[in-house]
């Protein structure tokens, strides 16, 4: 399964000063890569989770209040949750894996309650369950984890798989970045569980997430899914790095005349803060907020206040300038491909869950931000984990296998020296951060950035990487340099707008593109169209519209 | 970003250096941890939280360096504030029981 044309060399016995030999080994420690290290453990794996920064603070959800999709087992508002994005998706969600998904994050929740995570209490003292506070939540995860039994190892990125003689993935090496220690971890199946792609725009918790999952999996052969849909923006104030979407539906937008602009709003309206931003600046104001608003505000997410607080700023008297920072995948759907209910990928031995995987599944081309991607997390991981638990029981003994190192492009031994790549995220930033390539997209902007984009991947695919400690960075670097390729090449293949995949020069829904694109390689990125499964009661459903 | 590191507050734990997801903080021997890559901070606020002593200030500002005074007003006065929002430390309770998102969720929309 290893990229045609791409040297992938044995590794040595003598690779890693650092050694592990694991039944599954878990890339990534936000929400997913927790459940699924605490599941491969429930069925009797021996677990190691490797994290580029420390499991407990690190990724999206961590420093953020996050919606959770949890709905009560009952049918009709189970079918009522199902529907709220359905439409909105570009119906590209499948109805199957929405059942699951609520149901496991219902089960999940259930666990979590009993862990003692304070779920608050409303005023008719009933249980609500529909949020989770991030930092709460992963000091818990992490508390959790290292109790399976599972070992925990942070600041240790993974740079690149290993796959045995068949193509199977059977692990990873890495770096300790605290002590400078390389690692090989030998593993019986790997999930990638390393969040999204937001291309290092300072979002809040967004700046470890650069797509180095993607380029993993692609590296050994895997599909990404629903790489079009991954220009998602957090709005935000423009100094800070607290985007809080839902805050901002009590929001009036103004001009730096203090005129209302007509149609701006936090989620239908966002189109015209970011039309409205590419030639003048927008300002805010929560003044929609009466005092209990404001109260409930406080307690849902402290270090929104935080920002204003210490800018001196009152965000329900004082017009603040806003910015929209790209999240990228993190709140868009696109990500890896999983072709089965345990969220294997097409390669055997690999396995992704959280936002590394694609969430069409479940939000289609409508944004996974917030509950959904919350649910997905705490659902795909659990699956995923569980999942290489049961693959590894079948993999060989570790000892036995020769293995290769499928890391190429940017770390190659030998490879062309002296590339900067702090210069290569600049310039990936400069095609995709633009809200008039990025929000709305055209053709010939598409063609244009692509055009440099594969000029900078023929540049550095051949590199090696410019230190032993500019590894990682050089690996994030040609990550997102990656991502944006497989971003764009699928946006222009969708010639249509569907849900944020928006289109200018196809501005409006085409019926027979109802479809995934499927992507992946790196020379030659391809994408080709993969029917949606269509549920049972399809005309049923049409007939009752 | 960060900002500071309080000499007087700080007891050189070090537990900042592996609380930051960003490797920001670099132990120091025999001193109190310092600020080594202040450009990798991502303004996520966690290092406050995770300090005993309240010895870390992030300035709100995301994109660049500010400066700010340890003994200036907006340090005094916010040095702590988020700790003690999310109810973390010795005599405090988490405020998560009270998160009040799901009043908002119904709410909003």
């Amino acid at each position: 399964m290893a990229q045609r044309g791409l040297s992938s060399p044995l590794l040595s016995d003598a690779a890693g000063q650092q050694q592990i030999e694991t039944d599954v080994l878990v890339i990534g420690g936000g929400p997913a890569g927790a459940w699924a290290a605490i599941a491969a453990a429930a069925r009797g794996a021996s677990v190691t989770l490797v994290e580029k920064g420390f499991c407990g603070t690190s990724g999206a959800t961590a420093p953020s209040g996050t919606g959770l999709w949890h709905v009560p087992r009952d049918a009709a508002a189970r079918e009522k949750a199902k529907a709220s994005r359905y439409a909105m998706g570009g119906e590209l969600a499948e109805h199957a894996w929405m059942d699951r998904v609520l149901e496991q994050t219902w089960l999940n929740t259930e666990t979590l309650t009993e862990w003692g995570y304070p779920f608050p209490i409303d005023t008719e003292g009933q249980l609500q369950r529909t949020s989770l506070q991030g930092p709460e939540y992963m000091r818990l995860m992490r508390k959790k984890v290292k109790e399976s039994g599972a070992r925990i190892l942070d600041h240790s990125p993974a740079l690149e798989l290993l796959t045995d003689e068949n193509g199977d993935v059977a692990g990873a090496t890495g770096i300790t970045r605290t002590t400078g220690e390389t690692w090989v971890a030998r593993a019986g199946a790997v999930v990638i569980t390393t969040g999204g792609c937001a291309f290092l725009s300072r979002a809040l918790g967004c700046n470890v997430l650069t797509g180095d999952g993607y380029l993993l999996g692609a590296e050994v052969g895997a599909e990404l899914s629903g790489m079009e849909f991954s220009n998602a923006y957090g709005l935000g104030p423009s100094f800070s790095s607290v985007t809080k979407s839902l805050f901002y539906n009590w929001a009036t937008f103004y001009d730096r005349d203090g005129v209302a602009i007509e149609g701006a709003g936090s989620s239908r309206g966002r189109s015209v803060i970011a039309r409205t931003l590419q030639t003048q600046p927008v300002f805010a104001c929560l003044d929609r907020a009466d005092a209990e608003i404001r109260a409930w505000m406080r307690h849902a997410q402290p270090n929104f206040f935080v920002s204003f607080d210490r800018q001196g700023i009152d965000p329900f008297k004082d017009h603040f300038p806003v910015a929209l920072r790209l999240e990228g995948t993190v709140r868009g759907t696109g990500g890896l491909h999983v072709i089965g209910d345990d969220c294997a990928t097409s390669v055997p031995g690999l396995y992704a869950a959280g936002d590394a995987a694609t969430r069409e599944l479940i939000c289609g081309a409508f944004t996974g931000g917030g509950s959904h991607n919350a649910a997905w997390a705490m659902s795909s991981g659990f699956w995923a984990g569980a999942g290489a638990a049961d693959f590894s029981r079948g993999a060989r003994s570790l000892a036995k296998r020769r293995l290769h190192r499928a890391g190429t492009a940017g770390i190659q031994e030998g490879g062309v020296p002296a590339w900067d790549p702090e210069e290569l995220v600049r310039a990936v930033q400069a095609e995709v951060f633009p809200y008039e390539r990025n929000w709305t997209r055209r053709a010939d902007l598409l063609e244009d950035s692509l055009q440099r984009l594969d000029a900078q991947w023929a540049r550095v695919r051949h590199a090696s990487a410019p230190s032993l400690q500019q590894a990682v960075r050089a690996r994030e670097a040609v990550a997102m340099l990656a991502t944006s390729r497989w971003m764009y090449r699928s946006a222009l293949q969708r010639t249509e707008t569907r849900g944020m995949a928006r289109r200018q020069d196809h501005a409006g829904l085409d019926l027979g593109q109802r479809h995934r694109l499927v992507s992946g390689g790196l020379d030659e990125v391809w994408v080709r169209p993969q029917t949606v499964r269509q549920p049972v009661n399809l005309d049923l459903e049409r007939l009752a519209a | 970003m960060i900002e500071i590191v309080s000499p007087e507050r700080c007891t050189g734990c070090n537990i900042c250096v592996s609380a930051c997801p960003t490797q920001v903080f670099e132990v120091v021997p025999g001193g109190i941890p310092r600020i080594a890559r202040q450009s990798d901070c991502q303004t996520c606020f966690m290092c406050e939280l995770y300090c005993p002593t309240d010895a870390l200030y992030v300035a709100p500002v995301a994109d660049h360096a500010v400066t700010v005074a340890e003994e200036g007003t907006e340090v005094r006065q916010w040095i702590g504030s988020y700790r003690r929002a999310v109810g973390w430390g010795k005599d405090r309770q988490p405020t998560a029981a009270l998160d009040a998102s799901f009043e908002l969720l119904r709410r909003a929309h």
